[in-house]
């Protein structure tokens, strides 16, 4: 114990004296959170949209005018062909066209109905999407007023879906993306930190000094780790709160569930830095290794892309990723306001991981040079 | 019963043999040098009987414990000096020591006396805020003492203790090595300066993984039957080199400012010497005028290159002779 509690005094004094590293510690969360939090946005509004009105009527103003209120559409200009639509898309000024054909309005009155052109820049598909729907509805909803006002009478549609979207009604991109980020920046912080601990100990020649000791190799590690849970924790705690000032992320369930739960998934991060500093012999390749875990948990887990749709190959490696079930228990918790019983699936899972991972650890590390 | 006693270790890297069957046995309170060139094993040697590498073969008793089946043990009761001093730079001089402490289980009731012993002792006191990056390579070398020894062990290894120090601390290092010594420490050091190695009690000496000797410097030295002259041959150095290198009976031959070094086995050097530099009967002479002979009694340095080339005859007869370290 005293030796434990030597190497985690020698470290978090390590720590304190690195200015750089603590200010990292504390920047890398606040900076993240803000560019993720503004930056990734996935609710498309404001579509710069180029109209080429043949009509030139009261019925045409009037489409275009609704498009402009639903938000989703910034009418940047009006073009006379479809030459300069294309031109437009292909320059980057817009990414829909609306092309109103001749005798709009004269079709309408006559009952026979007619077809608005719209066309989209689909090279980003999430701007296709919401374009299109957007577009359809507003000609539904168009074509429901002209039927009411001929027939004089509201019908009623033969098949009706009554949306009811739980925990994050709004829609916004922050809610979903902000707890998440616990998760990516705990997995960075974490892993990098510890990998690059014992890196340094190599490095600098120190680590022969600690082998020949007598402290146990499960004192070392523990030792090691114990500060970067602190900080762990601390991480954690500056962005749920920056996260409710700032973007409004609610949290639903229990705090003190989700503090115990990360303690699991903060412990297998660390035991996979112990596990990634044993095949680093400079700082340098522990922060290479890092970075090159980094990605395939960003992509993989869930956190910027949804799970469910990705190939099955590709969810069994994201089952793998301890931030993949962490995400689902820090938005069970901070969004939906999950219990344990209903974590229970997530909870094994961490578990198992870091259990892997202690393994994988123990066995790699030993007290011996050579 | 000696403090370490080591049977035929050997470790191989691969193909690499690093270290092959090494004997050594090292008796409480002395100071035990292990010699040798870079690359020689000294440390690999060293890095067995700590218990921090496991020997290919053979075995070692170290403070009554066996090396491979209870290195633990081992470790708890020996001090270790690392060659690069193993001393955390962003750390005050104290804090280093307070880790050190930590880490060897100084007991808390010790702990507070035994860190304000060991800063006094070593002199470290009025630098104990210091951080430790900011030391000079001997008050480096002061603190890593401290820090090997703040567990008073009865046994403390120092491998090359003194790269990178300059003379005045080496010197204030020795005696602190002796002081350690006379109140019962055993300490076995490694070292290539040889005049350190004149400094211990005894000596190993290693070249190529192997012991080639072991004993009292003056053994050693003894057991080598040289015997050396330095003597002045005008402006013919040269040729007077190349004609003695050439006599078997002469050992090694080094220019030494003006003058030449001659080192003869089992024979005296000055007859050797006016034998194949006199006058023009000699053999193969060349009439190179000796004078101003001064007779030099062989040091460790001497008796290692002998050695030196002693096992390069036995072994592989067309190996270059070592220069002088």
């Amino acid at each position: 114990m005293s030796r434990l509690l030597a190497i985690a005094i020698k470290e978090m004094r390590q720590v304190r004296r690195d200015r750089m590293t603590l200010a990292m510690m504390i920047a890398i969360p606040l900076m993240q959170l803000l560019l993720f939090g503004y930056a990734i946005n996935t609710d498309v509004r404001h579509i710069p949209t180029v109209v080429l009105d043949h009509d030139r009527s009261a019925a045409s103003r009037d489409l275009v005018a609704r498009m402009r209120a639903t938000g989703f559409y910034d009418i940047v200009g009006a073009v006379r062909d479809y030459a300069e639509v294309t031109r437009a898309i292909r320059g980057g000024d817009a990414h829909v066209g609306l092309v109103i054909p001749p005798r709009f309005s004269a079709d309408i009155a006559r009952g026979v109905g007619s077809t608005a052109q719209i066309i989209v820049d689909g090279s980003d598909p999430l701007i296709v999407s919401n374009a299109l729907s957007t577009a359809v509805a507003i000609a539904e909803v168009r074509s429901t007023e002209l039927r009411v006002a001929r027939l004089g009478r509201a019908g009623r549609d033969a098949v009706r879906v009554d949306p009811d979207i739980l925990y994050n009604p709004e829609l916004r991109s922050a809610v979903f993306i902000v707890p998440g980020l616990i998760g990516v920046l705990l997995t960075m912080t974490m892993v990098m930190f510890t990998s690059m601990a014992i890196a340094r100990e190599r490095e600098r020649g120190t680590l022969e000094a600690l082998i020949v000791s007598p402290i146990r190799s499960v004192e070392l590690m523990v030792g090691k780790i114990v500060p970067y849970i602190v900080i762990g924790y601390v991480q954690m705690t500056v962005i749920l709160v920056v996260g409710a000032l700032v973007f409004d992320v609610p949290i639903r369930g229990s705090i003190t569930l989700l503090y115990l739960l990360s303690f699991i998934f903060i412990a297998a991060n660390l035991a996979l830095g112990l596990v990634f500093s044993t095949f680093s012999k400079t700082q340098q390749q522990a922060m290479q290794l890092t970075f090159f875990f980094l990605l395939p948990n960003i992509l993989l887990s869930g956190f910027m892309f949804p799970f469910d749709g990705m190939p099955r190959l590709a969810q069994w490696l994201g089952l793998a990723l301890p931030l993949t079930h962490f995400l689902r228990i820090v938005r069970g918790i901070t969004l939906a306001g999950a219990s344990t019983g209903e974590l229970i699936g997530q909870l094994v899972w961490l578990t198992s991981i870091l259990g892997a991972f202690i393994l994988l650890a123990s066995l790699r590390f030993r007290k011996k040079l050579g | 019963m000696p403090v370490i006693d080591a049977q035929h270790l050997s470790r191989r890297f691969g193909d690499l043999v690093a270290v092959r069957d090494v004997s050594m046995q090292v008796e409480h309170g002395e100071i035990f040098g292990v010699l040798g060139a870079n690359g020689a094993g000294k440390s690999t040697t060293l890095r067995m009987l700590v218990g921090i590498v496991t020997p290919t073969s053979g075995s070692a008793t170290v403070v009554g414990h066996d090396v491979v089946a209870d290195p633990e043990a081992v470790k708890r009761r020996i001090g270790y000096m690392t060659q690069r001093f193993s001393l955390y730079d962003d750390l005050t001089v104290f804090e280093n020591l307070e880790f050190y402490a930590g880490l060897y289980g100084v007991p808390r009731a010790r702990k507070r006396a035994r860190l304000a012993e060991v800063l006094e002792l070593r002199g470290l006191d009025p630098r104990r805020r210091q951080l430790t990056g900011t030391l000079s390579g001997g008050w480096k070398q002061r603190l890593a003492l401290a820090c090997a020894t703040i567990h008073e062990p009865p046994l403390l290894f120092l491998d090359e203790p003194t790269a990178g120090v300059d003379p005045v601390s080496r010197r204030s290092f020795w005696e602190s090595i002796h002081d350690l010594s006379a109140q019962g420490t055993t300490i076995v050091v490694t070292t290539h300066y040889m005049d350190e190695a004149e400094r211990c009690h005894r000596l190993a000496f290693i070249f190529r993984g192997s012991v080639l000797d072991t004993g009292t410097p003056q053994e050693v030295v003894d057991r080598r039957g040289l015997s050396i002259v330095e003597v002045h041959v005008g402006e013919r150095t040269h040729d007077a080199a190349r004609v003695l290198r050439a006599d078997p009976r002469v050992d090694e031959v080094a220019p030494f400012g003006p003058r030449l070094r001659v080192a003869t086995l089992d024979e005296d050097a000055e007859t050797v010497t006016r034998e194949v530099l006199g006058g023009v009967d000699g053999p193969g002479g060349l009439g190179i005028a000796v004078t101003d002979v001064r007779h030099v009694a062989p040091d460790v340095e001497d008796a290692f290159i002998a050695m030196v080339h002693e096992d390069a005859r036995l072994h592989d007869e067309g190996a270059p002779p070592e220069p002088r370290a």
